[in-house]
């Protein structure tokens, strides 16, 4: 009996840690992408349905572009500053991915529709760049596509403002991919070319 | 006797301090906006202020033709959340400039007169503490512009 312990007790040690050493490196491997993509799992839900209108009239759903990227991006025209960056970047973004800009929609929702009507928002989003289509709607409408991209959007007033009152938003860049699903971000101080480099990395996956 | 010497030691303290006032200068830099989109109200002013005094001074008002009001606001970010927010007098500290850029402190003018448009110059005069008013043209640069006499799409 000793003696079969003897002869088989280090062979099987060594398996054992053999083993041990294995799974230990399988799951810090897969520990690693379960931690990044828990990072992305513990993050409520991005996106949802959603029903706006163009600024040609016609209606616009989160359906409406799937098969493209879409980037959107919740702002106002009265933004003199943060949204004008980010569809600057947005713009440049565009320009940097060449033919490649053909996969990618971007879409600037307006979170103050009394003052962002059809006209205005069309003359504005123009500016940046022909292919940013802007999105309004009836307050009920904006509020259910804010919500379902958890956009948090509220007057600030200010006695200097034009009408009394300038508005907080959540000003991030919202990647969807060609299915719908939400899968990057980017905020109104990426720059293009970086907002341009992850978007080639998306587009490479789905070609 | 004692009269005369406080006095005097008035006079030669106001004088001292208005010399002083006059060390304290503040150059301008840079001064640039962007096009506004079609049909904007609002425009941002950018520039960058340099404290040439040795004591900090404030920038306490502006004014310009080409809108109704004018004030400095600043761009702050909590949470991805973006609000702009009058600054009220801004500090101008001396040594380091003072940068104002797209994403942080600008002055915003509101009730525009008309469009900004690339190319225009407007005149804008602000009025510091000690340092007192300035005048200064800012260049108007494309809706897509980032910094001053940058091209569209170039980073900062």
């Amino acid at each position: 009996m000793r003696s079969f312990r003897r002869l088989y007790a280090l062979p099987i040690v060594a398996a054992l840690c053999l083993l041990g050493v294995a799974f230990a490196a399988m799951w810090w491997r897969e520990g690693r992408e379960m931690l990044d993509s828990a990072s992305k799992v513990t993050m409520p839900a991005i996106g949802g349905p959603f029903t706006l209108t163009a600024t040609d009239g016609s209606k616009v759903t989160d359906q409406t572009y799937r098969g493209k990227i879409e980037l959107i991006y919740f702002g106002y025209t009265y933004c003199p500053d943060a949204c004008p960056t980010a569809l600057n970047e947005i713009a440049g973004a565009l320009a940097a991915l060449g033919p490649s800009a053909e996969r990618v929609q971007p879409l600037f929702i307006t979170i103050d529709p009394a003052r962002d009507t059809r006209k205005v928002l069309a003359d504005y989003v123009r500016a940046f760049d022909p292919r940013i289509v802007g999105l309004t709607g009836t307050p009920d409408e904006i509020a259910a596509a804010a919500n379902a991209y958890r956009v948090y959007y509220a007057p600030y007033k200010s006695a200097d403002a034009p009408d009394g009152y300038l508005m907080d938003h959540t000003s991030i860049v919202y990647v969807m991919n060609e299915q719908g699903r939400f899968v990057a971000s980017f905020t109104h101080e990426t720059t293009a070319d970086q907002m341009a480099e992850r978007l080639r990395k998306l587009i490479a996956k789905t070609s | 006797m004692r009269k005369m010497f406080v006095l005097a030691a008035f006079f030669l303290l106001t004088g001292v301090s208005l010399a002083a006032a006059q060390t304290s200068g503040i150059e301008v830099q840079k001064a640039w906006a962007r096009a506004t989109p079609g049909g904007a109200k609002t425009a941002a002013v950018y520039l960058t202020l340099i404290n040439k005094g040795n004591a900090p001074d404030r920038l306490v008002s502006v004014s310009t033709p080409a809108a109704g009001m004018a004030d400095v606001h600043t761009t702050v970010t909590e949470n991805g959340v973006m609000k702009m927010r009058p600054t009220g007098p801004l500090e101008v500290k001396p040594g380091t400039p003072t940068v104002f850029k797209p994403g942080g402190y600008h002055i915003m003018l509101m009730d525009l007169k008309g469009p900004l448009v690339a190319g225009q110059k407007i005149a804008l005069s602000l009025t510091f503490e000690k340092a007192g008013k300035m005048d200064v043209t800012a260049t108007v640069e494309k809706a897509g512009a980032m910094g001053p006499g940058a091209m569209p799409g170039m980073k900062m």
